[in-house]
C-alpha cells in the first residue's frame, strides 16, 4: 500500500498528482527545486523536500538528487509526472534499486519505446501498421524502397534531425536527383550518407489512444486528436478524435490495446498514430510510457481519474476497470496556456503574473499552478495552465471554449490565450477533423 | 497533513454553478492559506486565487530587482529583452558573437539568452563600437539588465 508518495515534478502536473494522492489518503511529498519552493504546489503538498538548485539538470533531471530526496523523505513510491525523468529507464532502475515503487511501466517497456526506430520494430512485432518505408545505404536501394513504398515519398537522413536532409519527392522522375541531393546533404551534415525512405502522408492527423494495463490485461479509454501543433508541440487536444469512421476508430483502438498487451504493459500509456486524413489509414508512430499533458480530455469524457489508476496499478493491484465499464460521454477540448507571446513568434515570457483570472463554471476545468502573483521562472517550460472544456457534443464544447477564453485574463506575462481565441474562431477548427498543417494556415488576429 | 479542508477544483466549479442560478455576482472566500474570488465575468464565471500576503511581499521584492543598471553618459546600453541565462557565444568553446572593439549594427547578434529551454538572440539595437561587456558568460540576468555598452557611431 502506497502511503508516502514522492512527486518528482513541478507545475500543474505536480499539483494534479497531489490532489489525487490527497483524495486517496496518501501523504504527498513534493520534490521541488529552489525556484519552486514557494510555489502553489509546494504550499498544497503535505511535505516539501528541496531537490536542488533551480536549473533542472541540477534538480528535476538529476537522478541522484531525486532519489536521495525521496529516500530522505521515506517515500514508498515516486510519481515522475511527464517530461523530466518520467521515461528515463536508468531512473526507473535506480528507483527500484532504492526499494521505492516507480509509478510507471516496467523498465523493459521504457526501453522498448525509448527511441523511434526501436518503437517501430516493436510495433511491427506486435502486428501494428507502420508508415511504409525503410533505410537505404545506396542509391539503388533507395530507388527500390521508393518504388515499393509509393509516391509521394519523404527522404530523411538516418542520423539526422531537425529537418536537415529531409526532402519530399512527388514523382518518380525526380527521385534520382533528389536521392543524390539527400545523400550528399546527409553526408555533409551528419557524416553519414544513409537515408530513410518513407511514404509521405500529405494530409495527416495525429491521433492517439489512452491505454491502461496491469501487466496481464490492457484496455483503452478511447482516442484523442492532437493535430493542432506548432513545430511538433501540441497546442490543442480533444477527445474523442472527431470525424473518424467508427470501424477505423475501433481498429485504431484495438491496435493500441494489442501493443499494450504485447508489451505486458503496466500503467497508463499513450499509443500515437499518424492517420491519413483522407483514407483514414493509420500508422503507429510511438508510445508515451507515462501520463500525458493532455490526459484530462480523456478523464472528462470517461470519468476515470487516470492518476488514480496509475497509483493503483503501481501498488500492485489488478485493473478494476473492464473495457465495457469505460463509456465515453460527450466531447472535451484542452488548450495549453503557455507563457509565450504569439505576436512575438512565441517568445517565452517568464515573469510575474500580476493578475490571474481563470474561467470556471459548468463544463469548465482548469489544471494550473498559477495563482495571482505566481512566478513563471525562466528555467522550465512555459506551460502555466490547461483550460479544459466539456460539452454534450463537440459544438457545445467549442462554444464553451470560446466563452471560457473570453473570461480568461492573465496580466504581467504574455500567454497563448490570444492564439487560442483565434483558433476557436477558425472555421476549419469549428468544423473539426483538421490535419497537422492547420497551424500554418492560421492567420494572426 | 493540512488541517483545513482543501477546496478542490470541483468544489469551485460547483460554487460557480450554484451562483449562476442565483442573483449573486461574486463570492469571496478567505482562509489563512488563500483567498478565492468567484465572480461573474461577461456570460461566464472567473476564479481568482491568491496565496497569503507573505507571498505577495515576496512578489513585490522580485519586481524591484528588475531595475536596469545605469549607462554612462554618451554610451548606449544593450538591455536584456527577457530574463534568462546570458551567453556570449553560440555554443561552449565557440568564439563570442562580439568582443570589445567590434563594430555592430542594429541587427547584429551580440549574445543569446536561454529562457525556458529556448535560445533567444539579443540584438545590438544601434550602430556603434562595443566598449564594454558588462555581464559574464553564462550568467542569469533579469529583463532590462544592461549586457553591453556601445559607443554610438
Amino acid at each position: 500500500m502506497i502511503r508516502r508518495l514522492f512527486i518528482a515534478n513541478r507545475g500543474e502536473i505536480a499539483f494534479r498528482v497531489i490532489r489525487t494522492a490527497r483524495r486517496l489518503g496518501m501523504t504527498s511529498i513534493l520534490g521541488a527545486s529552489e525556484a519552486d519552493l514557494s510555489g502553489w504546489p509546494a504550499r498544497e503538498a503535505d511535505e516539501v523536500v528541496c531537490v536542488g538548485p533551480s536549473p533542472s539538470p541540477q534538480s528535476y533531471l538529476s537522478v541522484d538528487a531525486v532519489i536521495a530526496a525521496a529516500k530522505a523523505a521515506r517515500a514508498d513510491a515516486i510519481h515522475p509526472g511527464y517530461g523530466f525523468l518520467s521515461e528515463n529507464a536508468a531512473f526507473a532502475r535506480a528507483v527500484a534499486a532504492a526499494g521505492i515503487i516507480f509509478v510507471g511501466p516496467e523498465v523493459s517497456s521504457l526501453e522498448a519505446m525509448g527511441d523511434k526506430l526501436m518503437a517501430r520494430k516493436v510495433g511491427i512485432e506486435a502486428g501494428l501498421p507502420v508508415v511504409p518505408g525503410g533505410e537505404a545505404t545506396d542509391k539503388a536501394q533507395a530507388l527500390e524502397r521508393a518504388t515499393a513504398t509509393g509516391f509521394p515519398v519523404l527522404l530523411k537522413a538516418v542520423s539526422g534531425g531537425g529537418g536537415k536532409g529531409m526532402k519530399r519527392v512527388d514523382r518518380v522522375e525526380d527521385l534520382e536527383a533528389s536521392i543524390d541531393m539527400a545523400m550528399a546533404e546527409a553526408q555533409a551534415s551528419f557524416g553519414d550518407p544513409r537515408i530513410y525512405v518513407e511514404r509521405f502522408i500529405a494530409s495527416g492527423r495525429h491521433v492517439e489512444v489512452q491505454v491502461l494495463g496491469d501487466g496481464e490485461t490492457a484496455i483503452h479509454l478511447g482516442t484523442r486528436d492532437c493535430s493542432i501543433q506548432r513545430r511538433f508541440q501540441k497546442l490543442v487536444e480533444e477527445a474523442p478524435a472527431p470525424l473518424i469512421p467508427d470501424d477505423k476508430r475501433a481498429a485504431i483502438e484495438t491496435a493500441a490495446v494489442n501493443l499494450a498487451r504485447h508489451l505486458k504493459y503496466r500503467g497508463a500509456g499513450t499509443v500515437e498514430f499518424l492517420v491519413d486524413a483522407e483514407t483514414f489509414d493509420f500508422f503507429f508512430l510511438e508510445m508515451n510510457a507515462r501520463i500525458q499533458v493532455e490526459h484530462p480530455v480523456t478523464e472528462e469524457i470517461t470519468g476515470v481519474d487516470l492518476v488514480e489508476q496509475q497509483l493503483l496499478i503501481a501498488d500492485g493491484q489488478r485493473l478494476m476497470l473492464t473495457q465495457d465499464m469505460v463509456q465515453a460521454d460527450g466531447h472535451a477540448i484542452e488548450v495549453r496556456i503557455n507563457a509565450e507571446s504569439w505576436a512575438d513568434d512565441f517568445r517565452p515570457s517568464p515573469g510575474i503574473a500580476t493578475h490571474v483570472a481563470w474561467p470556471t463554471g459548468a463544463g469548465v476545468r482548469v489544471d494550473t499552478h498559477m495563482p495571482r502573483g505566481g512566478v513563471v521562472p525562466p528555467f522550465y517550460d512555459s506551460l502555466v495552465g490547461k483550460l479544459i472544456v466539456r460539452g454534450a457534443t463537440r459544438d457545445e464544447a467549442v462554444s464553451r471554449l470560446a466563452a471560457a477564453l473570453d473570461v480568461l485574463n492573465i496580466e504581467g506575462i504574455s500567454t497563448t490565450a490570444d492564439l487560442h481565441r483565434a483558433i476557436v474562431r477558425d472555421p476549419r477548427f469549428q468544423a473539426g477533423g483538421v490535419d497537422t498543417r492547420f497551424f500554418e494556415g492560421l492567420t494572426h488576429g | 497533513m493540512t488541517v483545513e479542508l482543501p477546496l478542490s477544483p470541483e468544489d469551485v466549479n460547483e460554487i460557480a454553478t450554484i451562483l449562476d442560478g442565483s442573483s449573486y455576482d461574486r463570492l469571496d472566500i478567505r482562509t489563512s492559506r488563500f483567498r478565492l474570488r468567484v465572480e461573474r465575468s461577461g456570460d461566464g464565471w472567473s476564479q481568482e486565487w491568491s496565496l497569503d500576503e507573505a507571498a505577495e511581499i515576496a512578489v513585490a521584492a522580485v519586481v524591484n530587482v528588475n531595475i536596469a543598471a545605469v549607462v554612462p553618459d554618451g554610451l548606449e546600453g544593450v538591455a536584456a529583452p527577457l530574463p534568462g541565462t546570458f551567453y556570449h557565444a553560440p555554443q561552449p568553446g565557440a568564439p563570442p558573437f562580439v568582443a570589445v572593439g567590434d563594430i555592430v549594427g542594429p541587427d547584429s547578434v551580440i549574445g543569446i539568452i536561454e529562457t525556458m529551454k529556448l535560445m533567444n538572440p539579443v540584438h545590438a539595437g544601434c550602430t556603434g563600437r562595443v566598449v564594454d561587456v558588462c555581464v559574464d558568460n553564462a550568467t542569469m540576468v533579469d529583463s532590462g539588465a544592461i549586457l553591453m555598452h556601445i559607443q554610438p557611431a
